[in-house]
């Protein structure tokens, strides 16, 4: 594992509040207040409505594992170590998408439908990236 | 629509464009040349000399000179004022265009409203690309999803197909079959990247994996060479050096709701919206002899067969099996010059010109017997349909 040296996330005015938290280990997500529905990237206004009217809420950290890829070519020099390596496509509780990787279990056991929970295992200096495993091991 | 559509979208219903009703700039609208460059790798000129050579070629095809050229859309060159200066081009419609592929359709939809509108009679549209010479790398850099390694277009196509396959039961040979027949076709194509390389499906199954599910041989080339259409209204066409091509129907539905993510449901909403294409253009489906597919990955061969109603969603893999878009064996041609897969990697540019050239019979051993029209259809973002035909 070499979450220390994956690319740096691009921080900007409206994920700063989301990368802050998952650097105290919670998710957190924005939520339209006109229909309840969530969404990401952060943004400055709801994709539902196109106003600025959402609230960041506390997500589950549950979803299922909705596609999985393994990558044989490297791309980035700080990911050199982990190839190959699997980037997981996780449908959250609450709606969105977020690409992530796996963590406490391999490629070789993800399976399409399983249930998956977050945990912040590490990331490069001042950040913690989300990362996703199986469910049952998150009490 | 699949029933594991997801809950947590805006799923409006997409409204197919105009259907039913006739396109108001239905074959008004004409190919009056074509120029394509040799394709590989040319350290020696850039993406402004090979643009020049195809507009050259385009320009002899038409019988024109840079002076009769009023208009002028160019793409993937880094500029249109310097190209517009290298040819000795002053028009009175000019731009240069976004470069993902999903811009080959845009631009010539572009063109045809500009001819129809009278903001300009006859269009050069010139494509230029030296992404081989210049080692351009598709994935990599500051992104979204950089943090976790997600990147690179390939790997949002291999998200898809891993996804569909499960969905579907499909099955990564079912890809096996687009993968030869495209490089079949390339066989048949002196002028292509892969010609005299033939490939078996078995090639395929065993290529090196560059992004899991997707192989070496799901992958599009990366090679250098440029493309040019001219375009006009079919009545000026007429009078021109070649038989004019006539843009008979067009139709596009967006789609950006995806969240920065692999879409979830394979295009099917927009690309179904752009069946409408067929009402646009007054062709109906077993009119068209032969299909051009933005093949930037093999998956999009399948996404935009069940797209356009070729077969049900998810029957992309039975619908390509023994064939089916092989020249001589298949009822649809498919990429007849070898696609972006195994002829040159010219972001639908080239392919457009490939189904021009079916229907004016200039495609010698690849010919498709008594071509009539042919449909282009993109699978992205910007779902795209478009028909082509011969002048009656």
């Amino acid at each position: 594992m070499s979450l220390a040296t994956r690319p740096v996330p691009v921080v900007d005015n409206w994920n700063r509040p989301f990368w802050q938290a998952c650097g105290e280990g919670r998710l957190i997500l924005q939520r339209c207040t006109a229909t309840g529905r969530c969404f990401f990237p952060p943004a400055p206004v709801s994709p539902f409505t196109g106003r600025p009217q959402w609230e960041w809420t506390e997500a589950s950290g549950q979803g299922e594992l909705w596609s999985f890829v393994v990558f044989h070519q490297n791309y980035f020099a700080g990911m050199k170590d982990e190839m190959p390596y699997p980037v997981v496509m996780v449908k959250l509780d609450e709606g969105p998408f977020l690409l992530t990787n796996l963590d406490g279990m391999t490629a070789a056991e993800a399976r399409i439908g399983m249930r998956l929970a977050v945990r912040f295992p590490g990331g490069p200096e001042g950040f913690r990236l989300p990362q996703f495993g199986p469910a049952e091991a998150v009490a | 629509m699949p029933a594991d559509l997801a809950p947590g979208r805006d799923q409006t219903g997409l409204q197919a464009p105009g259907i039913q009703a006739p396109w108001a700039m239905r074959d008004t609208v004409a190919f009056a040349g074509i120029g394509t460059t040799r394709y590989g790798n040319f350290p020696e000129t850039d993406s402004y000399g090979l643009g020049c050579e195809a507009l050259n070629a385009a320009l002899d095809d038409a019988g024109l000179k840079p002076g009769d050229i009023d208009g002028l859309i160019v793409n993937r060159m880094p500029s249109y004022e310097r190209f517009a200066e290298i040819m000795g081009i002053n028009p009175q419609y000019c731009l240069l265009t976004e470069a993902p592929g999903r811009f080959s359709g845009v631009s010539l939809a572009l063109a045809a409203q500009a001819i129809a509108t009278g903001a300009a009679k006859t269009i050069a549209l010139v494509y230029g690309n030296n992404g081989r010479s210049v080692r351009m790398m598709y994935g990599g850099g500051d992104s979204q999803w950089s943090p976790w390694g997600m990147t690179s277009p390939g790997a949002i196509h291999a998200m898809m197909w891993q996804r569909h396959m499960h969905q579907y039961g499909t099955t990564h040979a079912d890809l096996g079959w687009v993968a030869e027949a495209f490089r079949h076709h390339a066989c048949l194509n002196p002028d292509a990247v892969m010609h005299g390389r033939p490939i078996t499906r078995q090639d395929h199954a065993a290529a090196r994996p560059i992004c899991e599910p997707l192989k070496l041989l799901d992958y599009c080339l990366i090679n250098d060479g440029a493309v040019a259409w001219i375009l006009t209204s079919a009545e000026r066409a007429r009078d021109m050096k070649r038989p004019p091509v006539l843009l008979s129907g067009y139709a596009r539905q967006d789609a950006f709701h995806y969240g920065s993510a692999p879409a979830d449901d394979f295009w099917q909403p927009t690309l179904g919206a752009c069946q409408s294409v067929y009402d646009r253009a007054g062709i109906g489906r077993e009119d068209i002899q032969g299909l051009g597919i933005y093949d930037n990955f093999s998956p999009t061969v399948l996404f935009s067969l069940e797209g356009l109603g070729f077969c049900k969603p998810g029957e992309g893999g039975d619908f390509v099996r023994d064939g089916a878009l092989q020249l001589g064996t298949g009822r649809w041609p498919t990429n007849t010059s070898g696609g972006h897969l195994s002829d040159s990697y010219m972001q639908g540019w080239g392919i457009i010109a490939e189904c021009v050239r079916q229907l004016r019979d200039d495609c010698g051993d690849r010919q498709i017997p008594n071509a009539q029209a042919m449909q282009y259809i993109c699978a992205t973002n910007i779902a795209q349909s478009l028909i082509l035909r011969r002048d009656a």
